[in-house]
């Protein structure tokens, strides 16, 4: 069988003492586009944090690309997307500048950059449509197209895996849709993909699986749920796929476009 | 003039104050960049301990000073990491500690207030060769470091967690940081002194980040500004020291001020000038509005005068608050 690029086994998180996460399985095969979904609060972002090791682990295995995470070292094999609010820092950087930060995770110290390296760059900033704007400065770009900077920076280092955090907060809807058509070229390419969101909008028709989390445990694992999308795209996704054993268990909810935290939504009786 | 370039102390002078103004303002971006322009500060404060200490206890206070302020320096990353205080607030803590320490040791020691001073404030002419040589060396290797790797050092300042999950070493480069900023502050704590210090590490960055786009241009123009005004600085208070009693670290910062204050402008208006040439989203237009206005003896064109602006697959031409684009034989609202 191939080597699951991200395999955890009952990953725990406690941060400060307070467990976040509990109980997670998860595995990802190679191709996959996985959606990780839930509301605020639910642990969506944390547990990417635990699988790009940003947050350590309490209890549990990480595998990535099958070698343990304390082991793993193939960092060029990882593109991740931050959630940020936007590209910029305290100083001027160009497009340019804020993408070539990718590819540290294929240069070797002190060496000027290759020519590789620069085709890479280039080809990274056609993938997000910013090929044109690669001169200039990165805080005079839209929150949008500072998320696609973002997305292309990830894309520089021709990573196999991705994590993204929230790629679609705060972004409209046009860029959105350029967002969704990056990814599905990612897609068409193989690349595995760990998206996390809050709504899936133009995202949706590219998703193979959804998880859903709800206080830090996994509450559905399986076939897309379909945010706003209508019963013929699950449909659509539902020929292949699937040939591992991690959502055995029932979906615990059928429909969970918004799958609420259990004090926020819900019947509004108590209030005055 | 030229007799006094001439005299050894000056050309010492001269030599600390071009290594200085190089290596600030290549440490300084990187503060900048993470957003911590006072750290400069914070570290020259802490230093005043380190200088204080030198003097009470003959040990060449330049070295307790590099010592104090790299420690310094290393507890201001570990408060900022490890703690939930802000990189600010922990900046603050030490800023009053070692400035309040520095002035209780040399009290305790009996020391003069102009001894202090030389530190506090710079007096580059004084400048020792063994003092000198330090200086440039030490200068040497920040500038190298930074630039050297530039790339490291761009991307954990721009964004911590991308370095890591890049698979960078970012608590080993926050060190190094710190402790080149630290470096830095000793070594320009001569020419400009402590309290001064990080005006150099951050004016001139202040000053080219107004008319540049791209960090790399950022960082050259404000090592370039950064020696100009150091330099420069040095230079206009050696001539005007026939007429007045001007020291040279005010002076510097001064002129790197001046610089600020000439490149604002110029970047503001280079700013509302892009601004306003900005395309305009492209956007289905809801509905068909013609213009009402009549354009009676005005042809909008490429030379009409007025700004002509990108949207979509046309251009509008804004006048008076209105975007026309033209449309057949009228112009459409958009």
């Amino acid at each position: 069988m191939q080597v699951r690029p991200v395999h955890l086994t009952g990953g725990s998180v406690a941060i400060a003492g307070r467990p976040i996460l509990r109980g997670i399985d998860l595995a990802v095969s190679a191709g996959e586009f996985v959606a990780l979904m839930g509301a605020n609060g639910s642990g969506k972002s944390t547990l990417v944090r635990a699988l790009t090791g940003l947050r350590p682990l309490g209890h549990g295995e990480l595998r990535l690309f099958g070698t343990p995470f304390a082991q793993f070292h193939d960092w060029q094999r990882i593109g991740f997307v931050p959630q940020r609010p936007g590209a910029a820092s305290g100083v001027p950087a160009s497009v340019w500048e804020v993408v070539a930060a990718g590819r540290l995770t294929r240069r070797r110290l002190l060496r000027p950059m290759s020519r590789e390296d620069r085709a890479a760059i280039h080809e990274a900033l056609e993938v997000v449509g910013l090929a044109d704007r690669a001169r200039d400065g990165v805080s005079t770009l839209s929150g949008g197209q500072q998320q696609r900077v973002l997305i292309a920076r990830a894309l520089a280092g021709r990573p196999d895996l991705f994590f993204l955090d929230e790629p679609t907060a705060g972004v409209d809807l046009a860029n959105q849709r350029a967002l969704a058509a990056s990814l599905g070229e990612l897609k068409s390419r193989g690349a595995t993909v760990v998206l996390v969101a809050h709504e899936l909008g133009p995202l949706a028709p590219l998703v193979d699986r959804s998880v859903v989390m709800r206080g830090g445990r996994i509450v559905y694992d399986g076939p897309p749920l379909g945010d706003h999308a209508g019963p013929a795209d699950v449909d659509l996704l539902h020929g292949h796929h699937h040939a591992h054993g991690v959502h055995d268990a029932p979906p615990h909810r059928d429909h969970a476009p918004h799958v609420a935290a259990p004090l926020d939504g819900g019947p509004t009786e108590g209030h005055p | 003039m030229i007799e006094l370039l001439g005299l050894p102390f000056m050309q010492r002078a001269l030599l600390a104050a071009l290594f200085t103004g190089l290596a600030a303002p290549a440490i300084g971006t990187y503060l900048v960049q993470r957003r911590l322009s006072l750290m400069g500060d914070g570290i020259g404060h802490v230093a005043v301990t380190g200088v204080a200490l030198g003097l009470l206890t003959g040990a060449s206070p330049t070295w307790t000073a590099v010592v104090v302020a790299v420690l310094g320096a290393v507890l201001i990353e570990v408060i900022r990491e490890r703690g939930h205080t802000n990189g600010d607030v922990a900046l603050a803590l030490l800023f009053y500690g070692g400035l309040a320490g520095g002035v209780l040791i040399a009290g305790l020691g009996g020391l003069s207030q102009s001894r202090l001073n030389q530190y506090l404030f710079g007096s580059i002419t004084t400048i020792s060769p063994g003092d000198v040589v330090v200086t440039m060396v030490l200068a040497a290797v920040v500038v190298l470091l930074c630039l050297g790797l530039s790339p490291q050092l761009f991307a954990v300042a721009q964004d911590q967690e991308f370095a890591r999950v890049a698979g960078l070493k970012v608590r080993f480069y926050n060190v190094l940081v710190a402790v080149l900023a630290a470096v830095t502050v000793t070594v320009a704590m001569r020419t400009v002194g402590l309290l001064l210090v990080s005006a150099l590490m951050v004016v001139p960055v202040a000053a080219s980040q107004q008319v540049t786009r791209s960090f790399r241009t950022t960082l050259a123009a404000a090592m370039g500004l950064g020696m100009l005004a150091s330099v420069g600085g040095l230079l206009i208070s050696a001539w005007a020291s026939f007429h007045a009693t001007i020291a040279p670290g005010p002076t510097i910062v001064l002129l790197a001020l001046a610089c600020f204050l000439i490149t604002w402008p110029v970047g503001a208006w280079l700013r509302r000038r892009k601004r306003i040439h900005a395309p305009f989203p492209d956007d289905p237009e809801p509905e068909h509005e013609v213009c009402v206005e009549e354009h009676v003896d005005h042809q909008h064109g490429p030379d009409c005068g007025h700004v002509a602006v990108p949207h979509g697959d046309h251009v509008d031409y804004v006048h008076d608050g209105h975007r026309h684009a033209p449309h057949g034989e009228h112009y459409d609202e958009h």
